[in-house]
């Protein structure tokens, strides 16, 4: 019993504490950071300045801080159901497009229930925006599953069309009645997310957004479904073999990814904008895929990786007007951290002893 | 080639080897699945580079560092697993990598009347022109050889020629080795089959455990002594004994036919049926319809006629699922591909099938106590080596990851089992464990199928054997009329 | 016959071609890349750092053909990188070409806002000129299709002969087609699987990196933030509609940049189909053709599969 104990004692403090993967991934930032540091250094800049300011901006301060949180929203929102996509082998990159579907279609409930009572339109604005995001997505999966056509190539497609699509509407039946920009009218009092921090414009979205974080890491480590969607998208022949039903994990990869995006849209709309706009997102869907990467597509790292990308995306424009360095770096650093998060998981790989082949 | 040493990380594959071949001999090289013969051959093609040891031609020390340079050594190698482009024809595969062959509109159809003329030389009847993904085993074997010999090879190594042959087309090869061999080429054979061995070979290295085991003349040798090298002492593989009591029928196959994603037609009509208590054998040359046939009676591919019953349920058009509740379990051939999640724990891999029965879950969450009290004992059942349950299966050797399939598939008491290829890569003693589990399963009143294309294996362990030939069956042989020059016809598509 | 000589007909015809050439030299590299086994989703941040080096060479040096040359060279530069990811690290290599994307993004927009400021006036520099071919540019349909272009424009229909020439007449394309459909095979002829991949990928990088100067130098004459504009992603379309050959690829190239000029053109016309509409048009085919091509039918064996000297 107590040797028992002790082993999941170890465990927990492997997996929750400081598990490898935490460490490598924090290494990588540093890193990241060295290299973002020598290139500020390079055009005459003092690297200094430029982090100091970045981080003042985006978490010295309590309205800094929510810019960070809010920021953090749509990266996870997206990035955790991308994460779970790729655990089920399926590369959907179509998050900045089921973004918009669900943005446009929370808007829109929200614009049909008008007058309705805040605990039933917010709910059903929810819903729309994670039915229409899954819908979106289920056109990668029958385009995959039916017509065998790659879902990376498919669902960037489906992006553009998407954008595209919104625009139409805002430019046409969705469009403000009284006004000549393309967006939506202003959502009623009951169809905003409620404020969670006096002075600043942080929104009930961050507490949706840690729920789901936390229910996905549950689902993916600790539940059945969760189990297969894993082995699914280790070895599908083999899940196959053995009874599992791989399209089912598949088609689990694709909805949750559309629905969790759709639910970015939703809180952009509902928290942020208060209206369905044309440019809801700067890239949420694509920053995502690197976010999800970062956070080694566990969720809960995800979650940490959003508000990384966040805080850097938040501080970036302080950084270029009190540092003179352009805020393009900071999408420098993004790559650079996952470039060397991706080299440094290969590293055992290059070195580890090959197998025997043959007799 | 003397005093080899190649380790792979603490795996030593080859242990202080000392071979030696002569112009116009055909010299085997013989041992059991690992015990290092292609790792030498590998090592003398450079494809690997041994740490220790030397390597003299005609005489002179030579250091092999790649293909290139073993090629100008006049060394070519048939490997097991052929080593030509499927998409390319039979010239182009040959002019890869020729530095004779011009760049830029290189003259193809020169060389293929070059390649058809050096062929016919050693009556091997090759079509230049053709793809090389379109010809069969036999011809794109005779391909490999040409290949060798149109790059000059003085010295050719052949890595289990006659695994994916007939034994009618395994004897026509043996002729064409006596004419090049007549000729001055010297001709390593590389085989675990005593009788070819015997048959063809004018000496015989024996390899063991990656040492050499003895080195003899074919002439003042016979198979027992050989025997006896190859696996150390007299270790005996399980024999089926008693009767067949064969009960109600458990598995039914009624005339299933199958087209595969390319549009080949790989089964046709194909119809037979597995008891209680039987084990009813396919054999067959590779690549004729066997892993079609185990993927239909799993549920991996769908048939396009024809029915699957289980139990006398059908089951052809059903997931896989519904299949292994109703009895089944499935070893497959290709581990990796097929059976095992490599980065997935022990405990994960062990419980892959039954994970969402109450037993193991719980509101749709695992119960992660009895799951691992599960891989533990069957850890212990089936004497897997490893540290922890809790490691990935795929740090397991081969053999243990073997254990661990054949433990989730036994463990749950199945009553149709459906073996493919189980031995394929095993070493003596894990073969003989696996058999015997076999055996008990039978004697346990399980159905057991079991597709091998060894026919020694088959010949061991069946109550009867169906012969499958492209994707038909030729035949159908009880045990009392076991031969093996019977099966040899029937494999190769003379109907009894 | 009026129509033939129609010059909003010509327009057309000419921009199609215009607008062709950067996914075409594009996906003519993704072609190098993937018949070598490597699946090139860097494409874009090839096209991308091929368009900012271009533009900023010439700027700075005057000589339009400078340009090109350096963006060539970084573009193969940046295959170099990306193949060390998916050859010799063995990564996966769709990660890895969405992580390069981002780089490139970041990095020439860095430069760019560090060479130029973030001043609203964006610099200009002289494009390439069309050649001036006399009355052969007058021929009806003929004319606008092929005597009204640049010297770049040429070049890229001679790159796609000479990519014919490699992957159809030469034993170098024979080895590129070995390597992408059994690497294990071609080593044991003395080829180096790994060396022969790194060069494909180069040269995808080049070819990329020489249709996104395209963009700037040749067609526009500035450079903006993310001007690719996705055109990395669709070179990849192009390539499984053209079956991975050099002829199919330029007509499939063609087609999209037809429907990319339809659509600019379409704008003028009165029409009921909304604008938004008619911009999905390209990205709507491109997802019919997969899905009627049936993506991976024809790939190579070995495509986005990692390989191990000394076999696997």
């Amino acid at each position: 019993m107590s040797e028992s104990a002790s082993a999941a004692a170890i465990g927990f403090a492997r997996r929750w504490l400081l598990p490898r993967s935490v460490l490598s991934g924090m290494l990588c930032v540093l890193a990241a950071f060295a290299i973002g540091a020598l290139l500020i250094a390079a055009i005459g800049r003092d690297p200094v300045l430029a982090y100091l300011s970045l981080f003042e901006a985006s978490l010295g301060s309590t309205n800094g801080l929510a810019e960070t949180a809010i920021r953090t929203v749509p990266l996870a929102f997206c990035g955790i159901g991308i994460a779970l996509a790729f655990r089920a082998g399926v590369f959907n990159v179509g998050a900045e497009g089921q973004l918009f579907i669900g943005g446009v279609a929370a808007a829109w409930m929200g614009l049909q229930l008008g007058g309705q009572p805040q605990w039933l339109v917010l709910p059903a604005m929810a819903l729309a925006a994670a039915v229409a995001g899954a819908g979106w997505s289920a056109i990668a999966g029958v385009l995959k599953l039916k017509f065998r056509a790659d879902e990376l190539i498919t669902t960037i497609m489906l992006n553009y069309i998407a954008i595209y699509f919104v625009g139409y509407l805002l430019h046409g039946p969705l469009q403000d009645p009284g006004s000549p920009l393309a967006r939506t009218a202003r959502l009623a009092a009951e169809a905003r997310l409620p404020m969670l921090l006096e002075g600043t414009r942080l929104h009930a979205g961050l507490l949706l957004v840690v729920v789901v974080a936390i229910v996905a890491q549950v689902f993916l480590w600790r539940s059945v479904a969760g189990f297969r969607l894993r082995a699914v998208g280790h070895n599908a022949r083999a899940a196959e073999n053995t009874g599992m039903n791989v399209k089912a994990a598949l088609w689990t990869g694709f909805l949750i990814c559309g629905a969790l995006s759709g639910l970015a849209g939703f809180s952009e709309v509902a928290g942020v904008q208060r209206r369905m706009i044309e440019n809801l997102s700067p890239g949420f869907g694509y920053t995502a895929i690197i976010v999800a990467l970062l956070g080694q597509t566990n969720p809960l790292g995800v979650l940490a990786a959003a508000v990384l990308f966040a805080a850097l995306q938040i501080g970036s424009t302080t950084m270029e007007s009190a540092a003179g360095v352009p805020s393009a770096l900071t999408t420098v650093i993004q790559a650079l951290v996952v470039l060397l998060l991706i080299g440094q998981n290969a590293l055992p790989r290059l070195f580890r002893r090959r197998a025997v082949t043959g007799s | 080639m003397r005093n080899i040493r190649v380790a792979f990380g603490p795996v030593v594959a080859n242990d202080d080897v000392s071979f030696a071949v002569e112009p116009g001999e055909i010299h085997a090289l013989l041992g059991e699945n690992g015990a290092g013969k292609t790792t030498l051959m590998r090592a003398l093609a450079g494809l690997i580079q041994p740490q220790a040891g030397s390597i003299e031609i005609g005489g002179q020390p030579v250091t092999i560092d790649g293909p290139l340079e073993a090629r100008r050594l006049g060394i070519g190698m048939v490997h097991q697993h052929f080593m030509l482009v499927p998409t390319l024809t039979v010239a182009e595969n040959i002019a890869l990598g020729l530095k004779e062959v011009r760049t830029w509109f290189p003259r193809l159809d020169q060389l293929a009347d070059e390649i058809d003329a050096l062929g016919a030389r050693y009556g091997l009847a090759v079509d230049a022109r053709a793809l090389a993904g379109e010809l069969s085993v036999a011809s794109q074997q005779r391909v490999e050889i040409v290949k060798a010999l149109y790059r000059g090879a003085k010295i050719l190594v052949l890595d289990e020629p006659t695994a994916v042959l007939t034994p009618q087309e395994a004897a026509a090869l043996f002729p064409v080795l006596r004419a090049l061999a007549a000729a001055g080429t010297a001709i390593v054979f590389i085989s675990h089959k005593l009788n070819e061995v015997m048959a063809v070979t004018d000496r015989i290295t024996v390899l063991r455990r990656g040492k050499v085991a003895g080195s003899l003349r074919t002439a003042e040798t016979e198979p027992r002594e050989i025997a006896r090298m190859m696996v150390g002492g007299e270790v005996t593989l399980p024999q089926l004994e008693g009767m067949p009591v064969a009960g109600r029928p458990l598995l039914e196959v009624d005339r299933l036919g199958l087209t595969d994603a390319r549009g080949v037609r790989r089964l046709e009509g194909v119809s037979l049926s597995v008891g209680a208590g039987e084990i009813v054998a396919v054999a067959g040359v590779d690549g004729n319809g066997q892993q079609e046939l185990a993927e239909a009676i799993v549920g991996l591919q769908r048939p396009d006629t024809g029915r699957v019953l289980i139990d006398g349920v059908e089951m052809t058009h059903r997931p896989v699922a519904e299949r292994i509740a109703a009895g089944l379990a499935h070893i497959p051939e290709d581990r990796h591909r097929t059976a095992i999640f490599e980065k997935l724990s022990v405990t994960d891999n062990a419980v892959a099938e039954e994970a969402g029965r109450p037993r193991f879950a719980r509101w749709g969450l695992r119960r992660q106590g009895e799951t691992r009290a599960f891989a533990a004992q069957l850890v212990a059942d089936y004497d897997v080596r490893l540290g922890s349950v809790e490691q990935a299966i795929g740090s397991l050797s081969g053999g243990n990851q073997q254990k661990v399939v054949l433990g989730r598939a036994l463990s749950r008491d199945p009553r149709l089992v459906v073996a493919v290829q189980p031995t394929r890569g095993l070493d003596i003693g894990a073969t003989a464990f696996l058999q015997s589990q076999l055996l008990k399963r039978r004697a346990a009143g399980a159905a057991v199928l079991l597709i091998s294309t060894e026919l020694d294996e088959v010949l061991a362990l069946a109550d009867r054997i169906v012969v499958l030939f492209k994707g038909q069956v030729t035949g159908v042989v009880a045990r009392a009329d076991f031969s093996v020059e019977k099966l040899g016809l029937l494999m190769a598509g003379r109907t009894a | 016959m009026e129509w033939l000589a129609d010059p909003v007909l010509a327009g057309f015809i000419a921009a199609s071609v215009r607008l062709s050439i950067p996914i075409l030299l594009a996906a003519l590299g993704g072609m190098f890349a993937e018949k070598s086994g490597v699946l090139n989703i860097g494409l874009e941040g090839m096209m991308l750092i091929g368009c900012f080096t271009g533009f900023i060479t010439v700027h700075f040096s005057g000589n339009l053909w400078l340009g090109a040359g350096v963006a060539v060279l970084i573009g193969a530069i940046a295959g170099l990188g990306l193949a060390f990811y998916a050859v010799t690290l063995r990564s996966n290599q769709v990660v890895v070409g969405i992580a390069f994307n981002l780089l490139m993004l970041g990095v020439s927009a860095y430069f760019f806002r560090l060479a130029f400021g973030s001043g609203t006036a964006s610099p200009r520099i002289t494009p390439f000129a069309p050649i001036d071919f006399g009355p052969l540019g007058q021929i009806p349909i003929l004319g606008p299709l092929l005597f009204q272009h640049d010297p770049l424009t040429y070049l890229s229909l001679a790159l796609v002969l000479g990519g014919w020439l490699v992957m159809q007449r030469s034993t170098i394309g024979l080895s590129i087609k070995a390597v992408g459909e059994h690497p294990e095979a071609a080593e044991t002829l003395g080829l180096d699987p790994i060396a022969i991949r790194y060069a494909a990928v180069a040269v995808s990088g080049a070819l990329a990196g020489l249709g996104g100067a395209f963009l700037s130098i040749s067609a526009t004459g500035v450079f903006l933030d993310n001007m690719t504009a996705g055109r990395g992603y669709i070179a990849l379309a192009i390539l499984i509609l053209g079956r991975r050959h050099p002829f199919g690829v330029l007509v499939a190239a063609l087609l999209f940049g037809a429907a990319e000029a339809l659509q600019l053109r379409a704008q003028l016309l009165p029409s009921g189909v909304p604008l938004q509409f008619l911009i999905m048009l390209p990205y709507v085919l491109t997802i019919v053709v997969l899905a009627v091509s049936a993506t991976r039918s024809g790939a190579p064996a070995a495509l986005g599969q990692p390989y191990e000297k000394g076999g696997g």
